[in-house]
């Protein structure tokens, strides 16, 4: 006979009730998510609006809202922290864009090596490649220690440029190439073509790489500690401070800062592109 | 007097030309890049052939040593094994749960769905330092306030910090092909006289592989190039023994931060970058024969 789990045998509610569903399947996935996903957020977020007393008691606060405010070098770290996101995140475009467009074009190449070629470094470990990256400026004279935002933002570039050009490939090789001929043969000249047809086709990209720079930027903590020898200091090296020298409610409050810029840039990016492959590593494998 | 021949044959000549001019000029911006992109880690291959214990110098030593370096450094191979135990271990168990988890959101009620849709988008979109921070302060307080003082930090603590960084995305590779599947093929199976455990194994399984296969390299990827989370979550244990963990990202970190890259680490990366490189060759020989097989069926069907 057949059955179908949408039309359980009729043999007693307690048998019916734990025969196998697919369903059940994303249960242990979302309890596990749920634990060591929501549970820790939770705990911060308590941390972030709370004060530790002497005997470990936590009471409610807003010292560590009004202790990163008021201090000139926190609020400081954060404004460098979005100019360098924003700055890394630009660079990457300008050289990520054009070079995306090359390589999706069938006319310049039609080798896929190529591309992943673009993408490899992602697969070399990241610490050993800021390693490199620093031992090689050192060695051309560019010492962290002497030029931080210099050194910084090469890293930074060196590391968040695959990310860039691999979410804009994949949107060039989408691009609707009649209608680029149809803009041309309308007699749209090539700067035309490109703000017309080209740029806002490729918007999706944009915003993918965009967000796949800024935010991790913003928290990295090896390329800016590495490149600039410990003297430029991100948001990510500050939480991580805080965090190391056990001042738990101030470093919370910092990474609650940082999940609201993460909902803040989600919600605005969100209304952009209509979210196409905008996961970390999406089209990787 | 020109004639219209010799006018047109100029043109395409024109137009040939500009073609070629596009290639060439294509090609250089895109060699430009990738050479410059490729620099440290060049510099760090080449001198991996070189005795000198910094790169750069007078003269270049060409030597093997720094491999035979490599491999009787117990401290490196020590790491080396830890991170690919943990690399294998943590995306072994994403790719299960994070696969039974696809399957059973995607026939869940469309509520119970986008919850665990929306849960599913947290770690992806969040920054990795707070995961790691907000994963290591629960660790703390359980153990502070649950287990009366306990240090929980061990090999455990550090796979479930690598499992949340690649179960989402384990979630997300499997989902597309769950999608792109037909529902009718389950059902198939059952009105065929197999029970949901088997329609399951034996229809849904096969289908959504390809997504399985994808989502277990890219935890792979994401757990062989995690720093931050590895920091903080780790303890003692795997072949660390009784001292915390090292995997290669920390242990590389805690060596650049005092100095070069040390010279052992040069040769380590031109075996990574082998090893990376002929995955990369295999993938693309497997993706173009992949395509040409679909090509094939394709033409096949047609006629």
């Amino acid at each position: 006979m057949a059955m179908s789990q949408n039309k359980p045998a009729k043999s007693g509610g307690l048998k019916r009730f734990f025969a196998f569903k697919r369903k059940y399947l994303a249960f242990p996935y979302f309890l596990f998510l749920a634990l060591f996903v929501i549970v820790p957020i939770a705990i911060i977020l308590v941390y972030a609006f709370t004060g530790t007393s002497a005997d470990g008691s936590l009471y409610f606060s807003f010292d560590a809202l009004v202790s990163f405010f008021t201090s000139p070098t926190k609020v400081n770290v954060l404004v460098v922290s979005l100019f360098l996101g924003i700055l890394n995140t630009v660079i990457c475009l300008l050289i990520g864009y054009p070079i995306a467009y090359l390589l999706a074009d069938k006319k310049v190449n039609q080798n896929y090596v190529l591309v992943m070629l673009f993408v490899m470094p992602m697969w070399i470990n990241f610490v050993l490649r800021t390693g490199a990256t620093r031992d090689v400026l050192n060695w051309m004279g560019i010492v962290g220690g002497k030029y931080p935002y210099l050194a910084t933002m090469i890293g930074l570039v060196y590391n968040y440029l695959p990310f860039t050009i691999l979410p804009l490939y994949t949107t060039m090789i989408k691009l609707d190439k009649s209608q680029i001929e149809a803009a041309r043969d309308l007699g749209a000249n090539p700067v035309q073509t490109f703000f017309l047809s080209i740029l806002p086709q490729s918007v999706p990209g944009i915003v993918s790489a965009a967000e796949m720079v800024f935010m991790p930027t913003m928290s990295s903590y090896v390329i800016s500690d590495t490149l600039s020898e410990g003297k430029l200091t991100l948001f990510g090296n500050i939480i991580y401070l805080n965090f190391s020298q056990s001042m738990w409610n101030e470093g919370s409050f910092m990474a609650f800062i940082m999940l609201l810029l993460i909902a803040i840039s989600m919600a605005l990016t969100r209304k952009v592109g209509k979210g196409e492959g905008r996961e970390r590593g999406s089209g990787l494998w | 007097m020109v004639s219209e021949m010799d006018v047109f044959q100029r043109n395409e000549r024109i137009l040939k030309r500009n073609r070629i001019i596009h290639k060439i000029l294509g090609q250089a911006a895109i060699w430009l890049v990738l050479v410059l992109m490729y620099i440290p880690i060049g510099v760090l291959i080449v001198y991996s052939f070189s005795a000198n214990d910094v790169i750069g110098g007078e003269v270049f030593n060409f030597s093997f040593i720094q491999y035979s370096r490599l491999f009787t450094d117990a401290e490196i191979m020590t790491a080396l094994g830890n991170t690919l135990i943990l690399a294998l271990a943590s995306s072994a168990l994403s790719t299960i749960l994070g696969t039974a988890g696809a399957i059973g959101a995607f026939y869940s009620k469309r509520r119970a769905r986008s919850v665990i849709e929306n849960v599913t988008q947290i770690p992806v979109v969040n920054a990795e330092i707070v995961i790691a921070l907000s994963l290591t302060v629960m660790f703390v307080f359980v153990g502070t306030y649950i287990f009366a003082g306990a240090n929980l930090f061990s090999f455990w603590t550090l796979l479930i910090g690598h499992m949340i960084l690649s179960l989402p995305f384990v979630y997300l590779s499997v989902k597309p092909k769950l999608i792109q599947m037909d529902p009718a093929l389950y059902e198939a199976a059952l009105d065929l006289g197999c029970t949901p455990n088997q329609a399951l194994w034996k229809t849904t399984m096969p289908e959504i592989a390809p997504g399985i296969l994808s989502g277990f390299m890219l935890s792979i990827t994401l757990s062989l190039d995690d720093f931050i989370v590895s920091a903080f979550t780790r303890g003692a244990g795997l072949l660390s023994g009784d001292k915390t963990i090292d995997t290669l990202s920390t242990l590389v970190q805690a060596k650049i931060k005092k100095g070069p890259i040390p010279p052992a680490m040069r040769a380590l990366t031109t075996i990574i970058f082998i090893v990376v490189l002929l995955i990369v060759i295999g993938m693309t020989v497997y993706r173009n024969v992949m395509a040409k097989r679909v090509k094939k069926r394709a033409g096949r069907e047609a006629k």
